[in-house]
């Protein structure tokens, strides 16, 4: 039966070196996958440990002064004058303001699109409404952040007249876009890996399709429901270019929507061109970015375990 | 049935169908402004010529280049990478085993990796450590690769893009049917034989969906490319591995952000965001066209 058995017996010497080859080389490429994520920690992570051992870093910058509050309105992000100052807090306000206007937007349209097409569109329309939400993720994030740079933030500007043409609404606008796909996805995945015995026990009983959708089957796939918008949340707080462009990228302590902000992304890929290798700046930037990794890395996981839940539940239908 | 139990339902479906609208009709949006911007500021000089003026007249041609030549170096690194793992989780691996499962994990964390990360992961590792290294050892610690290039970039791409192409194209080597391999073993075919003149073969289509995706996210990704080698002008095209090169993606982010004046440049930046946005999209119809009819014949199979 298993083929690999009767290979050593029937081949030739030079053909059974070939197959051996072979099956290093696929095997090796399959090992560069995880390599490539360890590489990243540890790359990552080099640059942001001098941040914790190295006195000359710790002169100007610690831990301790980037998270702990200072006295008042000196939690502030200025690493580039005469006093550096190198608090986080700005940062993560600004990006948690920004996360949250774009999930506010995102999770409810697409969780309701992918209710649309797993329950409710006709099979046709299924064909057409999936494709063209994928074909959304495939704008690329600088083109996004250019449409909300130029024209979100001018109809919101003349709409609302707010005092701050970028803002966290104008790049949660932008943001959400890029995050919609990607709940969708995930969402619809599940919605649509719930058994159809479910629906037709539903609807056998007497229920509607619209109680049978959201009593049934929304509850069935909500693991996986739950997995798109941490996946989501994951995607948003990582996002750069569009926050880049589309956020005013003022270090802010202020959790108004409608004023500028910096998030964590946008910060390293603003300053990181210009800061001088191996200075504090330099690390504190790449300590953020491992900040980053950590997070996304954590909440890919929880995800991934959601939708793991989702297929034991289902009973490996999924 | 109560007449409110049937109004609720069709305010539900209604709500479920308007999301669906909004996503399309904000897609619809984007597309249609920068069509109509872009679209009539195209020109066969804009795509040839170089740009002249501090750019805000001439071509884009050098951007242009510079992303075809970063691209065409990713996907000679990432196809065969790529490939070769997905060959490796679906025909060679025992299913189930540990070293499959982490391979799976470390796929789906490192689609979810931001990327920013990836760029200062380039820096890092690419330029200062592996180019850092071979300077010292091949170059006598004169500066050749230890430097932001397009080799840098192209691998940094690469990484990000590895997932895309390996998920594409196991699922198009599911969609080959298991008697096709069993009729070959029978034959008495080894398995690289069956991988190399069955599997394969038959997966073509979906090989080129990963690879059309991986592309066009690569032409359209900036934040990887911004520190290892992508460059705000130069007068040059890219001729060796480690020349620094101009960047479509790059180029609208700079002229958006930095540009003087920008109502002067406004056109000739719409018509930029045109030509990346076509790029990238007319690769992502195909692909998704491709494999809507890989998933028809996997439902089928």
């Amino acid at each position: 039966m298993d083929p690999q058995r009767n290979e050593g017996l029937l081949l030739k010497r030079g053909r059974r070196r070939g197959e051996t080859l072979m099956e290093t080389v696929v095997r090796g490429s399959a090992l560069v996958v995880i390599a490539a994520l360890v590489l990243i920690f540890i790359f990552v992570g080099k640059e942001a440990l001098p941040l914790l051992t190295s006195a000359e870093v710790n002169r100007e910058v610690t831990l301790e002064t980037m998270v702990r509050p200072q006295a008042n309105g000196q939690s502030m992000w200025q690493p580039v004058s005469e006093k550096p100052r190198y608090s986080l807090a700005p940062l993560l306000i600004g990006t948690l303001k920004v996360t949250l206007v774009a999930l506010l937007i995102a999770i409810p349209l697409a969780i309701l699109a992918a209710i649309f097409a797993s329950e409710f569109a006709p099979q046709q329309l299924r064909e057409i409404v999936k494709p063209v939400l994928e074909l959304l993720a495939g704008i690329p994030s600088v083109v996004i952040g250019f449409f909300a740079l130029m024209v979100v933030a001018t109809w919101l500007q003349d709409a609302f007249g707010f005092r701050f043409r970028l803002n966290a609404i104008t790049a949660g606008i932008g943001l959400s876009l890029a995050v919609i796909p990607i709940v969708f996805t995930v969402a619809e995945d599940a919605l649509s890996a719930v058994p159809q015995a479910f629906r037709d026990g539903s609807l056998a009983l007497g229920a509607n399709p619209w109680q049978t959708a959201w009593r049934v089957v929304l509850p069935a796939a909500m693991p996986g429901v739950f997995a798109a918008c941490v996946l989501g949340f994951g995607r948003a707080i990582g996002e750069t270019m569009i926050v880049l462009m589309a956020s005013g990228n003022a270090a802010m302590m202020s959790f108004d929507p409608t004023e500028s902000f910096r998030s964590f992304s946008a910060t390293i890929a603003a300053e990181l061109g210009e800061v001088v290798y191996g200075s504090p700046h330099y690390h504190v930037l790449f300590f953020i970015g491992a900040f980053l990794f950590v997070m996304t890395f954590l909440l890919n996981l929880a995800g991934h375990w959601y939708v793991g839940r989702l297929r034991a539940r289902l009973g490996g239908n999924a | 049935m109560k007449l409110w139990i049937k109004f609720i339902g069709f305010g539900f479906r209604t709500l479920t169908g308007l999301a669906c609208l909004i996503i399309v009709a904000m897609l619809a949006i984007i597309l249609g402004n920068i069509a109509i911007h872009g679209g009539p500021r195209l020109s066969w000089e804009f795509i040839s010529a170089m740009p002249r003026a501090g750019m805000t007249q001439g071509g884009i041609f050098p951007a242009i280049f510079g992303t075809a030549a970063l691209v065409l170096l990713m996907t000679v690194a990432v196809v065969p990478l790529g490939v070769a793992a997905a060959v490796y989780l679906h025909e060679y691996a025992r299913q189930g085993s540990q070293v499959v499962h982490l391979v799976r994990l470390a796929l789906a964390n490192l689609a979810g990796v931001p990327a920013i990360v990836f760029g200062l992961f380039g820096l890092g590792f690419f330029i200062k450590f592996v180019g850092g290294g071979m300077d010292r050892v091949f170059y006598g610690g004169t500066l050749a690769f230890g430097q932001p290039c397009i080799l840098w970039a192209a691998l940094t791409l690469t990484v990000l893009t590895l997932p895309t192409v390996v998920v594409a194209t196991e699922e198009a080597l599911r969609a080959v049917p298991t008697s096709y391999r069993e009729v070959a073993y029978a034959a008495g075919a080894t398995r690289w034989q069956v991988v190399r003149h069955v599997v394969l073969p038959q997966s073509v289509s979906g090989i080129l969906t990963g690879t059309i995706l991986a592309v066009s996210r690569g032409a359209g990704e900036v934040a990887p490319i911004m520190f290892t080698g992508a460059a705000y002008y130069l007068p040059y095209l890219p001729k060796k591995l480690n020349d620094q090169f101009m960047e479509l993606g790059y180029h609208v982010y700079v002229m958006t952000t930095q540009s003087p004046d920008i109502e002067a440049t406004k056109p000739i930046l719409y018509a930029t965001v045109f030509v990346l946005l076509v790029l990238t999209f007319a690769l992502n119809i195909v692909a998704v066209l491709v494999r809507s009819q890989i998933r028809r014949r996997l439902r089928t199979a």
